[in-house]
């Protein structure tokens, strides 16, 4: 009893440390928000307003230094990253099962897989700069299309290798037996193993979702000065106005909480326990 | 009659040998189990026959049909895995349905025959659990009518037992025989456990590197193992190495002497003079003799040694001895309470002495 009692206080603190790093940030940027008249040594706003929500979000017009309508950019970037995720997901799915379930030497597996990541094994400013020059050559920085393809780089590392992974964990009985039964390779695929790993190709997709969401340093080299994405605007705000700049970070981080929130639905999911049991 | 015919089937897995001109046939109705221990290429001649592997030479034929390179959907082959391999995503009805639907089974009869099925393994009313609300020996038997409820001309089955525990495991033996004696279904059965493969099959075809050693009835296996390796397999564990001395008794007895000078009395085995052998010694319910009860005539096959080893097991005790350069093992009556180091006398009939090759 005694032992549960400390047991649970340690977790109390620890929790309540977490949750301080974790919202304390998150705390002063929604009071950021709303601040109209902050001046120091007050501890709390002196004004506070909804007005530069209201010019963020286009409703109200302003000359404020740094006021932009972040609507476009927010649609942009939703656009960007549904496209983004779908060719990823295209790809990944069929290179991640190859890689899993086929028979493919394994020093030819290492070599694909290193290949897929090796985009990111280096610095990223002199990947993306050498990158804006070949996209130059062939006229398309500028374009959402450049910044497409500068997304899919960096979001095929991560579905390549979780789908892989997914599928790998999969056993190969439970295709065999669908085959057993009488289904083809596809019907095997698409009734046992792909409704099984839904929940590692759902864990995927949103990764690459949330990675093209916040995609800065490509789309900087790339994209600009055409395409302005909402971390592009959050760039730009940030050195001139807080209170924009907190705006667009709180924008920025609802597309991760609604998926969270799904991922945990999907991730609880009945059909998830009981594989390879 | 024989329905599945295996003819000189070779598997390579790079430089690995797999499986060596293996060739056997399946009766209809029968059981036929392929047994040996592990990387002995039973489960590779077995994926071979269901088509997930392809094998390099060879010839499979079911019914006289041949089928060596045909996609594993259209063998009409059932097969039971080790692990179950039921999909976790599906009730036991959509497990069961699954193939049914693809098969295009009118949609009215599917419930009916899986509900037979589950009556068969004795199920019923089970239709809406998934695979991991039901334990272990539950799920083997749904795996069991998964691959029945198509009623296939062949059932394959992966060691469907391997993963229970020993109790339900004999239990499921006697299950699984009783199932496939009211079906009258042809299977072939993949295990290395050796009193499986005793008490379930009709034949037994013995398997060591990928190469048959040998095959028949569980009988002529056990009461005549061709070579050293398949008595160890079968039932014994220690052996006396020698030669062949001469024959008595027209030929019908042979006397083998160890290479420490012992002679032992056992059967012929179609051996010749000289020809190296293994002597097994089946050691059941062997009556002793405490040293000092001095047996004046040296009786033929009378052991002495000495105990080395022994373990209590309540009932019984296992003893280990040491015979000349050799060492047995035997599980005695509790009731001789021997101590290590004490001198032991036992005899055993010829009947109890197999001699077979060495190699």
């Amino acid at each position: 009893m005694h032992k549960g009692g400390f047991r649970k206080t340690i977790e109390i603190i620890i929790f309540t440390v977490f949750m301080f790093f974790l919202f304390a940030p998150l705390f002063s940027m929604g009071i950021w928000s709303v601040a109209l008249r902050w001046y120091w040594p007050n501890t709390l706003p002196q004004e506070i307003g909804l007005d530069y929500w209201l010019q963020a979000l286009g409703i109200t017009k302003s000359l404020t230094l740094g006021a932009v309508n972040v609507i476009p950019a927010f649609i942009l970037s939703l656009g960007i990253a549904i496209i983004v995720v779908i060719i990823t997901m295209a790809i990944a799915i069929p290179a991640g099962y190859s890689l899993a379930k086929l028979k493919i030497p394994a020093l030819l597996k290492g070599i694909i897989l290193i290949l897929f990541l090796l985009p990111r094994a280096f610095p990223q400013q002199p990947v993306f700069i050498n990158l804006m020059l070949m996209f130059n050559k062939i006229g398309i920085t500028g374009t959402v299309f450049g910044v497409i393809l500068v997304h899919l780089v960096v979001g095929l590392v991560f579905a390549v290798w979780i789908t892989a992974s997914t599928f790998s964990s999969i056993p190969p009985e439970l295709e065999e037996a669908a085959r057993s039964v009488g289904a083809s390779r596809l019907k095997a695929f698409l009734k046992v193993t792909l409704p099984i790993s839904t929940p590692g190709l759902i864990a995927s997709a949103v990764f690459v979702f949330l990675t093209s969401m916040d995609e800065f340093t490509g789309t900087f080299f790339v994209g600009i000065p055409f395409v302005t994405t909402l971390p592009m605007t959050l760039y730009s705000a940030s050195g001139s106005n807080i209170q924009f700049a907190s705006v667009i970070a709180i924008l920025l981080l609802i597309p991760s909480i609604l998926f969270m929130i799904i991922i945990q639905k999907f991730l609880k999911a009945e059909h998830l326990g009981g594989i390879g049991g | 009659m024989a329905i599945l015919k295996v003819n000189s089937l070779s598997k390579n897995f790079g430089k690995v040998k797999a499986v060596t001109e293996v060739s056997f046939e399946a009766t209809e109705g029968k059981v036929l189990s392929l047994l040996g221990p592990s990387g002995c290429g039973k489960t590779t001649t077995l994926r071979c026959i269901a088509g997930f592997e392809n094998p390099d030479t060879g010839e499979i034929s079911l019914d006289d049909r041949k089928i060596t390179h045909i996609p594993p959907e259209k063998r009409g082959i059932g097969m039971v895995f080790q692990n179950y391999a039921l999909w976790p995503h599906m009730t036991v009805y959509a497990n069961l349905a699954f193939g049914l639907q693809i098969k295009k089974i009118p949609k009215d009869e599917i419930p009916k025959k899986i509900k037979r099925v589950l009556s068969m393994v004795r199920l019923e009313g089970y239709e809406n659990r998934y695979p991991r609300q039901m334990s272990g020996g539950q799920q083997q038997r749904i795996a069991m009518a998964r691959a029945l409820v198509f009623e296939p001309e062949i059932m394959l089955l992966d060691e469907p037992l391997s993963n229970l525990d020993a109790q339900l495991r004999e239990e499921m033996r006697f299950e699984f025989t009783e199932l496939q004696k009211k079906l009258g279904i042809t299977a072939v059965y993949v295990t290395h456990d050796q009193a499986e493969a005793l008490v379930i099959s009709d034949k037994i075809v013995i398997l060591n590197k990928g190469t048959i050693v040998q095959s028949g009835s569980p009988k002529e296996i056990y009461s005549n193992p061709k070579n050293k390796f398949v008595a160890g397999f079968i039932a014994v564990t220690s052996f006396l190495d020698g030669n062949v001395d001469s024959f008595i008794e027209e030929k019908t007895k042979v006397i083998v002497k160890t290479d420490d000078g012992l002679i032992i009395q056992g059967l012929n085995n179609s051996l010749s003079i000289g020809q190296r052998v293994s002597v097994a010694l089946r050691m059941k319910a062997i009556k002793f003799i405490k040293d000092g009860n001095n047996e004046k005539r040296k009786k033929i096959n009378t052991f002495r040694g000495k105990i080395i080893q022994l373990s209590y097991l309540g009932n019984t005790v296992d003893y280990k001895i040491q015979i000349g350069k050799w060492q047995i093992r035997t599980n005695a009556d509790a009731k001789y309470d021997f101590k290590i180091g004490e001198e032991v006398t036992f005899s055993l009939p010829t009947e109890d002495i197999i001699v077979t090759l060495e190699e």
